[in-house]
């Protein structure tokens, strides 16, 4: 274990030049394309003097090199800054969204993963039949359909004429805010507080956006399963276990698929930045009240704070999104040494 | 012998369908992809000749006509034909997803040639700014992008160029730093052959063919992140035709039920990368059997 601890030490050094990297950019693309805060806020007709005064309370008439460092050393004090446009806090804004953008990706990857390995599973047990072909042509479909169309179809046919699921927000407008204040995680809250009309109600409105982005995510899943199983299925030890007369559907999704699936969680860490792009996308289709939503609107008002705050923490979550993914490979596979 | 038209297509015919038994059905998913492909480019080429109605003609119909008789696909809210918007629109999908794959592979493919060539201090600099281009959503990046650089075709393809060029930066470098040890760059050099000559004419030949099977899964990539854009109102000025952009327009009249605007545009998007995913998927299976595994 003590190898894996320095290993995971190892990753969060190595995310460091990664947010670095990454902010470098933004915040330099920021400043030197046209608009500015400023004028977003005042609209266009406001006087030069005011213009000017504002810019220098926002420090934004400093050169670029100072502004640069200033900000930099507020982000190693673990300070995101304060909103140009609105007075908050850049942690703040964030923290009220990224609950929700967590939530999403979960159940989103949850039903991915339930859909694309059992299909996966399934099409390598009946390689080249009629049934194989059919999945993976799923699979290349599901792939190529947008994730905002994903959305849109889902709403307009469960949402519209079949009129049983909504289609818009976190909630309905029964449940009381006071609810949600202890975690920000819907469901969490409405089980600590026990209130289990609530939890219905999230689990409802949870129920197009997460079968969105799992739908579309499933392809890829089915197929890194369907190649690993067809790898697994030929080993010896299959072979073994036929022999020995083992039902073979027990072979196949107890013995096979175990085996199967440690490749399958290493691919699930690089599928993370994929998923957080669905889950904005996701967002916007459905008012969903996250980070994709936050991003969208601060980068029309050019408020340049509240935008390098969400591109860090974004580059952080997936950091440490894939970071778990290794741990847990680590636990799952004793044979992975770091 | 003669020239015989006839002969000559039972020939490509014949040789056609042989390609099918020696390959499989991955042939066959090429030439879908490749039909689908040449159906759409086709409408982009010339529009004039399939759509019914100039795509911006606000009279072209009663407002929100539902799909049938003269307009098979209805009409939307300012009374313009969807299809004849459908057949205008390709050309900015088309035009914006190959101009930025083409755009990303020459960075990339450059960048990685001479990084992995190269090696030392600049190899590691170039390598840790793709990486960490890679790692992050690319789509927020390009969000990002087009964003600050604001309306217009050429801004919307640079903001979706940017985020693949680690793609094939990632690639091309890898087999460069394996090709560089090979035998016939050793015998080159020993007779004096200089940097730039090796890297073009020993590496540069080697690494390209595995690029093609990329490149046409990113343009099919490409296409969904610039209807993406679209629809998020980002990239584009409202006079040109564009599919993500009547998406998000159709959008407003989905509780409504006007369920025509964006079932149509948005199938074309599938579709259109649909055809471009099947035709790598194809192309890879047939150019190296063991990349993706079967």
């Amino acid at each position: 274990m003590k190898s894996l601890t320095r290993y995971i030490i190892a990753r969060l050094l190595l995310t460091i030049p990664m947010v670095f990297i990454l902010l470098s950019i933004v915040f330099v693309v920021l400043r030197i394309m046209p608009g500015d805060p400023v004028s977003s806020m005042l609209g266009g007709h406001a006087p030069e003097k005011v213009i000017e005064q504002k810019k220098v309370e926002l420090g934004l008439n400093r050169p670029m090199a100072i502004q640069y460092l200033n900000y930099l050393w507020q982000v190693c004090r673990l300070d995101l800054g304060e909103s140009m446009v609105f007075k908050q806090r850049v942690t703040k804004a964030i923290a009220e969204k990224l609950p929700a953008t967590i939530e999403l990706s979960i159940f989103g990857i949850i039903i991915t993963l339930f859909l694309g390995v059992f299909l996966g599973a399934y099409a390598a047990d009946k390689r080249r039949m009629a049934r194989d072909y059919i999945i993976r042509l799923y699979g290349i479909v599901v792939y190529c359909i947008p994730v905002y169309w994903m959305g849109l179809m889902l709403q307009l046919i469960f949402g519209i004429w079949l009129d049983f699921l909504p289609i818009a927000g976190r909630t309905g407008p029964r449940v009381f805010a006071s609810t949600f204040e202890k975690t920000g995680f819907y469901i969490l809250d409405t089980i600590l507080v026990k209130d289990f009309s609530a939890l219905g109600d999230v689990l409802v409105h949870l129920t197009l956006p997460a079968f969105t982005l799992g739908l579309v995510l499933s392809g890829i899943f089915l197929r890194l399963t369907r190649a690993n199983m067809l790898d697994v299925l030929k080993a010896d030890y299959i072979v073994a276990a036929e022999a020995r007369g083992i039902k073979h559907r027990r072979i196949v999704y107890k013995h096979a698929l175990k085996n199967a699936f440690i490749p399958i969680l290493t691919m699930m860490g690089l599928q993370v930045a994929l998923l957080m792009a669905g889950a904005v996308l996701t967002e916007t289709t459905f008012s969903w009240p996250g980070m994709g939503r936050l991003l969208l609107e601060r980068i029309y008002l050019r408020d340049y704070p509240t935008i390098q705050g969400v591109i860090i923490v974004i580059a952080l979550v997936v950091a440490t999104a894939s970071l778990i993914v290794d741990i847990i490979y680590a636990i799952v596979d004793p044979r992975v040494r770091y | 012998m003669l020239y015989s038209p006839a002969k000559a297509m039972a020939k490509a015919l014949s040789r056609f369908a042989g390609m099918g038994k020696k390959y499989g059905v991955e042939w066959w998913i090429l030439v879908i992809g490749a039909l689908i492909i040449l159906a759409i480019v086709y409408m982009a080429l010339f529009p004039g000749v399939i759509a019914p109605f100039n795509p911006h003609n606000q009279n072209a119909g009663p407002q929100l006509l539902h799909p049938g008789g003269e307009h098979i696909m209805g009409t939307d809210n300012l009374q313009r034909d969807v299809w004849s918007r459908i057949v205008y629109g390709s050309q900015t999908i088309l035009r914006v997803a190959i101009l930025a794959a083409i755009i990303s592979s020459v960075f990339g493919i450059t960048l990685g040639l001479v990084s992995g060539f190269s090696g030392g201090f600049f190899d590691r600099i170039v390598s840790l700014i793709m990486d960490s281009l890679y790692s992050f959503p690319g789509l927020i990046l390009a969000i990002a992008f087009a964003a600050m650089l604001g309306p217009g075709v050429i801004n919307i393809t640079l903001a979706v160029a940017v985020i693949y060029i680690p793609t094939y930066f990632r690639l091309v470098r890898g087999q460069t730093l394996a090709i560089k040890e090979e035998l016939y760059v050793e015998a080159a050099r020993s007779i004096g052959a200089s940097g730039f000559t090796i890297l073009w004419r020993y590496i540069f030949p080697n690494v390209i063919a595995t690029t093609v099977v990329v490149f046409t899964l990113n343009v099919a990539d490409a296409i969904m992140i610039e209807a993406a854009l679209t629809y998020l109102g980002l990239g584009l000025p409202p006079s040109i035709v564009d599919w993500g952009m009547d998406l998000a327009m159709g959008k407003k009249f989905l509780p409504s039920g006007q369920w025509w605007l964006i079932t149509f545009p948005g199938a074309m998007i599938s579709i259109l990368a649909l055809g471009f995913t099947m035709l790598g998927e194809g192309l890879a299976e047939i150019l190296n059997p063991r990349l993706l595994e079967r």
